[in-house]
């Protein structure tokens, strides 16, 4: 669903760049006192799951709203211990790390084709992406399970990477398409006289030129197919193959009256996806003013 | 529906680039060895669309159409579907307590989305639209979480809300023990538990979301306002609101179809039987509970296809009567906007 709303914040970033970022001033107090309590109430919540993983199950019990006193770091070492966290870490990174390389890989060859060529199913070709908008995930889920139980592809990470990089496809080729056509037609020229074919002229011209575009849409799958549940919970039974999601799930309902150990299991899970998202987050909504300027 | 969805993507990526390529592609057509460069470039297309095509009509587009056909049989899950059984499914869906139900905690959370994020949203980002030290951190850490998966964030807040949990232990301290209640369990409490938990978890992504719909207005009106003297809360009526129209439609498009959608959050806190006797049950979470856990595919399809129609029937009335505006006035408004 959040689809098309990415795609204009895609378009508005590149209207952006003329509110450069520096010549930046202090605002009034009272603009910080506001965005503190909003960052208190954002924050709160996570911090309760992480600093709660630094207390004794007895310390939760007695106080379920108190500081660690002392700090345990037992939860967390004891995670870090176990296999179980380790081999479903392993699966999530293997289906993200899978999703992401397969949805860019497959929408920037067709949006360029989309962007670049002239032919009579251009426009459906589109428009076919773009539909995919239409049709989320919560209702092609139980076909979608039946399909994959006749191709045998339940219970592999296989059956999760694969619809998921269909199901990154429309946002992916919504953002691309714009940032393919941007690239001034000057450059192909330039590299046709130079005796490029336009399969070369991709690899060595189109691909450094939308490297932007390419991170953007690659952090949007990489956190979609790391924070996936409603596919996996179907597609996956066997818990040798569960990602994090469904494994904080079992964790947190094996180990109900451990809640300490809960904390600690759902803390450490979260952190990729947090750290990945606030390494490359400028890249999101500013880095699509780009290299080339359409 | 898909001409909708393009309409919004054409109309926010900009496709006018995109038109300005393909034309000069096409300009070498012309020459000599035609038929040569022809046949090349169908080969071209095929090899570099092929793939992307494929998987995408396998996965998201002919599962789509087998729900529509699995609808009308019950059906097991097991060989090929014989017991056709016609609009029966559907009859039973319509009829049945627990879906219509579900179908009014959906309706419930749609319009509570819109009343408590929007104004919210917009009074955040007019706070955060100005050009000051701190602004991209804050960014940062208001995007938190939305990044951080509904799984994490249902067990998170699920601990806390408990009746021993964090929330009313704190309340306790604070001297308030007499608004300790069931958070979760209490059926007259709980849909409101969910309605925090959703604006906690969304309301960053509208606030980025307007923040960007703000940046994009051109600062001539700004300066000119300025020089005629209006005031900033003039300013603000007058003409960030009006122009953020767009960028508030298309949230509001978003929030309710995602609101329609809803299941992980209320799958992870409230179990797959507890959500329907706390009243915090959707239409997806029915899907899953009558369809996949009680083995009854042919009807899991059917409500599958149900909640598409329903979404499509809102998505189609919203389109008509609210984003229309918007499709009309793209060519006065957008293009103004781009000549800049």
């Amino acid at each position: 669903m959040s689809q098309i709303a990415l795609t204009t914040r895609v378009g508005t970033a590149r209207r952006q760049r003329r509110t450069s970022s520096t010549g930046a001033t202090w605002g009034s107090p009272v603009t910080y006192l506001v965005a503190t309590v909003l960052i208190a109430i954002c924050i709160a919540p996570v911090l309760y799951i992480i600093i709660g993983g630094f207390r004794s199950n007895s310390q939760i019990t007695v106080d379920p709203a108190g500081w660690p006193a002392p700090w345990v770091i037992t939860n967390y070492l004891n995670v870090l211990a176990s296999p179980v966290f380790w081999t479903e870490f392993a699966n999530s990174s293997i289906s993200a790390v899978s999703t992401t390389v397969g949805a860019v890989g497959l929408a920037l060859m067709v949006s360029y084709v989309i962007a670049r060529y002239r032919f009579a199913g251009r426009n459906v070709m589109y428009a076919l992406f773009a539909s995919g908008l239409m049709f989320p995930l919560t209702v092609a889920i139980t076909p979608l399970y039946l399909l994959l139980k006749n191709m045998g592809l339940t219970n592999s990470l296989v059956g999760i990477i694969l619809p998921q990089i269909a199901f990154a496809l429309p946002t992916t080729v919504i953002i691309l398409v714009p940032f393919l056509a941007a690239i001034p037609k000057e450059i192909e020229e330039a590299a046709a006289i130079d005796g490029a074919g336009r399969i070369s002229f991709f690899f060595r011209m189109v691909l450094p030129l939308s490297l932007p575009g390419v991170i953007t849409t690659g952090i949007l799958a990489f956190i979609g197919a790391w924070n996936g549940y409603l596919l996996p919970l179907f597609i996956l039974n066997n818990a040798a193959q569960y990602t994090l999601p469904l494994g904080v799930q079992a964790f947190s309902s094996e180990h109900s009256v451990d809640t300490a150990a809960v904390l600690a299991f759902t803390s450490l899970s979260m952190i990729p996806a947090l750290l990945f998202f606030s390494i490359f987050e400028r890249r999101i909504v500013g880095g699509l003013s780009g290299a080339v300027k359409g | 529906m898909s001409e909708s969805a393009e309409a919004l993507a054409i109309r926010s990526a900009g496709s006018q680039p995109a038109r300005d390529g393909a034309t000069t592609a096409s300009s070498r057509a012309g020459r000599p060895g035609r038929r040569k460069a022809d046949w090349r470039q169908r080969l071209e297309i095929t090899l570099l669309s092929g793939p992307a095509i494929l998987i995408f009509l396998t996965f998201v587009i002919f599962p789509v159409f087998m729900a529509a056909y699995y609808g009308f049989f019950k059906w097991k899950g097991f060989g090929v579907p014989t017991n056709f059984v016609g609009l029966q499914n559907y009859l039973t869906i319509f009829t049945d307590k627990n879906f219509l139900d579900a179908l009014k905690h959906n309706g419930f959370i749609v319009v509570a989305s819109l009343i408590m994020q929007g104004p919210a949203a917009i009074a955040f980002a007019l706070l955060l639209n100005q050009n000051i030290r701190g602004r991209s951190i804050i960014r940062v850490l208001i995007f938190v979480p939305y990044v951080i998966s509904e799984v994490i964030v249902g067990t998170g807040w699920g601990l806390m809300l408990q009746y021993q949990g964090a929330v009313n232990t704190l309340l306790t301290h604070m001297g308030l023990s007499a608004f300790r209640v069931d958070w979760i369990a209490d059926p007259n409490i709980a849909i409101w538990s969910l309605m925090v938990i959703i604006s906690w978890k969304y309301i960053g992504f509208a606030v980025i979301l307007m923040l960007a719909g703000m940046q994009s207005i051109p600062d001539e009106l700004y300066e000119a306002a300025a020089i005629d003297g209006a005031s900033y809360w003039k300013i603000q009526r007058w003409i960030t609101l009006p122009l953020l129209g767009p960028t508030i439609r298309v949230w509001a498009f978003l929030s309710i179809i995602g609101s329609m959608q809803l299941f992980d959050l209320v799958y992870i806190i409230w179990g797959q039987y507890v959500s329907s006797t706390a009243g915090t049950s959707t239409m997806a979470t029915y899907m899953v509970r009558e369809g996949r856990l009680a083995g009854n595919y042919g009807f899991g399809n059917a409500v599958g296809v149900a909640i598409f129609v329903i979404s499509l029937l809102i998505a189609l009335t919203y389109q008509r009567f609210v984003l229309r505006r918007d499709t009309e006035g793209a060519l006065t408004g957008d293009g103004g906007r781009k000549r800049k």
